[in-house]
């Protein structure tokens, strides 16, 4: 125990010594710690925008709704269903049932342009037409400007995410879409999710306004509980009047942002690892000066009997925590620079615009020490081999 | 701490038990580009227990490299060297740092003290090579601050103390673990001659008060008039030797 004590204390007296010394290379321990501080910044930057898309698609919650699309369509955009297929979607069991009947909307999908706010060009707007229960069946809809289209009438409501994203969706602005004009009514919130990217309006105005005549694109269903899904998806499968597909929301929207958070991350993690690489080179320029401005220091240390090991892991902890302190800056940045930033992109799965805020989250943050960690543990190895190493006779003269 | 001369009752092979350091036939060059210049020539010495030896000679002459030799901070090209029974050239590197750890005390021309640690911190380094608790360890610090006379300067870093008395401290260093052989490079080669005569004087004590056995270079005659022996190097070769 002595002995573990000691060789502990013997850690402890060399590393006191290389951080206490770190103000006399304070310039190079800087350079350091700015560049790693860049690469995190550009890590965390880039992974909260795939963290905001990610937490934009997904569905916090019990997820007890269920979306029915023809069997074989993997968006709306491809699917199709007639009135008489939505009539029996909504009589299947295992849907909730409210004061008006079963809680399902059967529902439109269509996009269409509307000029970004921040660049004026195009985008492409998902415009949803929804059943009487379509706010019902999503429970987390909220109004937070106006009121709610009145049926029958071209009246939208448009998604908080929407209206900050693109030009003409201000309350009481018109908006023309192909011949007809549609009137915003209302701003609605859907706890950040996809629907605050759509714009709404009665799915019976939608269908003549698009010459859909009778038909439908999905509908979704209130479930009396998660659990119900198996029972309704069973139901509908076994139905030989139906082909369609029934998945959870939730699984649907994961699967509908998977590629772009995807290549999202792909990219933070490419460009990072290149600058991480430029950030190894400079941790590994900081290090060996400290050790050679600690030559005879070390050589001494050396000379009294000290292992190599101490010297290694001193020479690594500095490193690491210049590293460390890099990470910490780097992370504080891209959250004060980046958290909560709003943006929209296209969702290559859907062809629609999705409104999204970047997220910085505690995993993220946690992330970016590692990566600053690992550059410092990669910068500070072989700076401190090398000190491992000197030369004792020729290192106690140097200096 | 006891400040007293070790003895190992090991004998080592072919080396006399009286001689504490025994070095045979040692050669060591260096590489200078295509260049090798050899610095000891094929060199014999021995140093009995005891002996407070002082080695002499021009610049380049090997002084330093023999006692980094002795000290085990170098390894000989050729040739053997011994010291307490112990052949240097046969233990690895591991082993040769816990060796000098335990048998030798190193004191330099420029005291190499940290300069971020109190001079008690500085003389309790090699006491973390130890299996001493905490607070034998600070028995032991003021034990040797108080041989060096320094013990009221304890908690002073080496950029508030003097240059005899930073040598001091590197001699409490030296020390504190008890060691069997001293080392020191032109200990007073970075004092003046006031603050030299007081370490020397100190090192005189540990030679015939502790029994400490004491291999200095030096350049000065002064220095080495407090020796027991004098030995003098010239091209890598041992030429004479003096008692004073």
């Amino acid at each position: 125990m002595t002995a573990l004590t000691n060789w502990l204390s013997q850690v402890w007296s060399v590393t006191l010594f290389a951080l206490r010394t770190l103000p006399q290379r304070r310039g190079a321990s800087l350079a350091t710690i700015v560049g790693i501080a860049g690469v995190v910044a550009v890590l965390v930057g880039v992974l909260s925008i795939a963290e905001g898309f990610r937490a934009a698609m997904s569905i916090t919650g019990p997820d007890d709704i269920a979306l029915v699309l023809r069997s074989g369509a993997d968006t709306e955009m491809t699917s199709g269903l007639g009135r008489e297929e939505a009539r029996l979607i909504s009589d299947a069991p295992g849907i909730a049932h409210g004061a008006d009947g079963a809680v399902a909307s059967a529902e439109l999908f269509v996009i269409i342009n509307l000029p970004k706010r921040t660049t004026g060009t195009d985008a492409n707007v998902p415009l949803r037409g929804i059943g009487p229960a379509g706010v019902q069946v999503r429970g987390n809809v909220t109004m937070v400007e106006g009121r709610a289209f009145e049926r029958g009438r071209n009246e939208v409501i448009v998604g908080a995410g929407a209206a900050r994203a693109f030009a003409g969706l201000d309350m009481g602005k018109t908006v023309r879409v192909g011949q007809n004009d549609w009137t915003v009514v209302g701003i609605f919130t859907a706890e950040g999710g996809a629907s605050e990217s759509e714009i709404w309006t009665d799915a019976a105005v939608l269908q003549p306004a698009y010459q859909r005549g009778d038909s439908f694109q999905s509908v979704y269903a209130k479930l009396a509980s998660p659990d119900s899904f198996t029972a309704f998806k069973d139901a509908l499968t076994a139905d030989p009047r139906l082909k369609v597909k029934v998945v959870r929301q939730g699984e649907y929207l994961e699967e509908q942002s998977t590629m772009l958070t995807e290549f999202i991350r792909g990219i933070g993690v490419f460009v990072a690892g290149l600058m991480a690489l430029g950030a190894i080179f400079g941790a590994l320029n900081t290090m060996y000066s400290a050790v050679a401005g600690r030559t005879r220091e070390i050589a001494t240390l050396r000379a009294l009997g000290f292992g190599p090991f101490p010297i290694i892991l001193s020479v690594m902890i500095e490193s690491v925590t210049l590293a460390v302190i890099g990470g910490a800056v780097g992370a504080a940045l891209a959250y004060v620079a980046f958290n909560g930033f709003t943006a929209s992109t296209i969702n290559w799965q859907t062809f629609s615009q999705i409104a999204f805020a970047f997220a910085v989250t505690p995993e993220l943050l946690v992330t970016a020490i590692i990566w600053a960690a690992a550059i410092g543990l990669v910068g500070g190895l072989f700076p401190a081999i090398r000190a491992a190493r000197l030369p004792i006779a020729s290192a106690l003269r140097e200096g | 701490m006891t400040i007293e001369t070790r003895t190992s009752g090991r004998t080592g092979t072919g080396i006399e038990s009286d001689n504490l350091v025994s070095v045979e036939g040692v050669e060591k060059t260096f590489r200078r580009g295509s260049e090798e210049i050899r610095v000891l020539a094929g060199l014999n010495l021995r140093v009995p227990r005891g002996e407070f030896l002082a080695m002499m000679g021009p610049s380049g002459s090997g002084k330093t490299t023999l006692l980094n030799l002795i000290g085990g901070l170098d390894r000989p090209t050729r040739g053997s060297v011994a010291v307490g029974g112990d052949r240097l050239e046969t233990l690895s590197s591991r082993r040769l740092a816990a060796w000098r750890a335990q048998h030798v005390g190193l004191v330099f021309q420029f005291y190499n003290l940290l300069s971020v640690l109190s001079a008690a911190a500085n003389v309790e380094l090699p006491l973390l090579l130890t299996n001493l608790s905490r607070s034998e360890r600070k028995r032991h610090v003021a034990t040797a601050l108080e041989v060096v006379g320094l013990s009221h300067r304890a908690n002073h870093f080496p950029r508030t103390l003097s240059g005899g008395e930073q040598q001091r401290v590197g001699i409490a260093r030296a020390i504190v673990s008890d060691p069997t052989l001293l080392l020191c490079d032109e200990p007073t080669g970075d004092l003046d001659r006031k603050s030299g005569d007081e370490i020397l004087a100190l090192l005189q004590a540990l030679n015939t008060q502790h029994g400490k056995t004491i291999i200095m270079v030096t350049h000065d005659p002064h220095a080495s008039a407090r020796a027991s022996r004098t030995v003098h190097l010239e091209k890598g070769q041992l030429m004479t030797e003096a008692a004073p």
